[in-house]
């Protein structure tokens, strides 16, 4: 029961609290990039969320059984970063062969993560937050979701915006990060709430 | 100091010679061998990604004809030779594509439509369309602020004393253009095609001559005095079809507007 309560604390501050994009302000290339249309979001989203887990379940054993053991832990980085660009073209690859309509739907965006600092983000804060395996798997899964989350609110903001009448100074890139700065306000308001939920 | 700076890079290059040895491993056993019959194709198509033919691009467009998907006559700016060739590689008989020109049905030009406001926003049809139709009076005609232009692959479309005016020696017909226009006022047209309407305003007559004064009113002249029953008037705005017109000339003669007009259009430059 302990460990669920663990996991699901994990899981909504992740989504909500901790929101790698509006909390955390990691992963905003793509954020800003890729938020134009509902479903570029959410297949942005979802391929982040997918390579979040996949990046999280390799690179969390190769930190404790490679790096901690021959004392390499400062290496982490640099390592990472390899490992995650590595694996991204490896998806792609299978991807290609094995389903190539997922592929098609995936292609764009895949380039995209390979070096999205969101996916590194997750992959290290997973070791410095000293989560076991699985609460890992269970952070970097609420991560994703609330990237997903991030996108797909972001771009029904933007849908708004595109047909409104926006001063010129502001057009563009201003009132986009404008838009951004004020979601990013609201989710505040999650601090602290998760902590209280149990208690 | 120095022992550790050596370490690290022979931490970070023997992961790099891991994985890059690993990745062209991954490559060789999984990686999806590239069709040669696909490739073959891809080189007889133009290569512009125009869109014409219905697929996001020419790799698309290649992809669908090496499995057999679809025709091989659907690409316009290649025309007959492309057709030809696709029809070569593939083994089977092909029908020379339709050549076909994007056409402007709108001839209200500065001095002739009358504006009733001073569009200042962003400088693009879709947007200005947005606005109450557009700043002239005329909700049907083209806006001048060159979408059309924008997408056009060829560069054959200028907008010149505020309308659209496609050059048909450039216009590869591939429809880009149409798709592009807030006000579906571009239609493609046979290349061979000797009356056009150039005019678009589903108006009533007299609201459609307030309006602009180049418009179609609907007066149904030409209907009556196409021999062939080529042209109707629907909605208030005279259509031809152009299957049936062979070009007499009779109704350009009658149109009291001077919206029905012959034109030749130029051969394509192959």
């Amino acid at each position: 029961m302990e460990v669920f309560k663990t996991l699901i604390v994990i899981l909504l501050s992740s989504v909500l609290v901790n929101n790698y994009v509006l909390s955390r302000f990691l992963g905003i290339c793509p954020f800003l990039g890729v938020s134009k249309k509902l479903n570029q979001a959410v297949g942005m989203g979802v391929s982040v969320t997918a390579v979040m887990l996949l990046a999280t379940a390799v690179t969390w054993p190769i930190q404790y059984f490679v790096l901690d053991r021959f004392g390499l832990g400062y290496m982490q980085t640099i390592v990472f970063i390899l490992i995650i660009a590595a694996l991204v073209q490896m998806v792609e690859i299978l991807l290609k062969k094995f389903s190539p309509s997922l592929h098609k739907g995936l292609g764009v965006y895949l380039p995209l993560i390979t070096t999205n600092c969101a996916v590194l983000g997750v992959a290290i804060n997973n070791i410095t937050d000293g989560f076991n395996f699985v609460e890992s798997i269970v952070s970097s899964l609420g991560c994703g979701l609330g990237f997903l989350l991030a996108m797909v609110l972001f771009s029904g903001i933007r849908s708004r915006i595109d047909e409104s009448e926006v001063p010129r100074p502001f057009r563009g890139v201003a009132i986009t990060l404008i838009a951004a700065s004020f979601i990013s306000l609201a989710f505040m308001g999650f601090a602290g709430i998760v902590d209280k939920l149990f208690a | 100091m120095l022992p550790e700076i050596l370490t690290a890079l022979a931490v970070v290059a023997a992961v790099s010679l891991i994985l890059g040895i690993l990745l062209a491993l991954f490559i060789r056993f999984f990686g999806k061998e590239e069709n040669e019959k696909v490739k073959e194709i891809r080189d007889c198509l133009p290569g512009i990604n125009c869109g014409a033919c219905g697929f996001k691009g020419c790799d698309d467009y290649a992809a669908a004809l090496a499995d057999g998907k679809t025709k091989p006559n659907l690409c316009i700016p290649g025309a007959e030779a492309t057709a030809a060739e696709l029809g070569a590689i593939l083994g089977i008989e092909v029908e020379p594509p339709k050549d076909v020109v994007a056409f402007v049905h709108c001839n209200g030009i500065c001095g002739v439509t009358v504006q009733k406001a001073a569009y200042d926003g962003i400088s693009t049809c879709r947007a200005a369309s947005m606005l109450y139709g557009g700043p002239d009076a005329c909700t049907y005609g083209c806006l001048g602020c060159g979408d059309c232009a924008a997408v056009c692959a060829a560069d054959a479309i200028c907008i010149e004393n505020g309308i659209a005016h496609v050059d048909t020696r450039r216009c590869l017909g591939c429809g880009v253009c149409a798709e592009a226009c807030p006000k579906h006022i571009i239609s493609m047209v046979p290349q061979e095609t000797a009356a056009v309407v150039y005019c678009s305003n589903k108006d009533r007559g007299a609201d459609a001559r307030k309006a602009c004064k180049n418009a179609c009113i609907g007066c149904k002249k030409c209907e009556k005095s196409c021999p062939h029953g080529a042209i109707t008037v629907k909605n208030n705005c005279a259509v031809i079809d152009y299957a049936l017109c062979t070009g007499c000339g009779a109704c350009v003669k009658e149109c009291p507007t001077k919206c029905l007009r012959e034109v030749f259009f130029p051969d394509l430059i192959q």
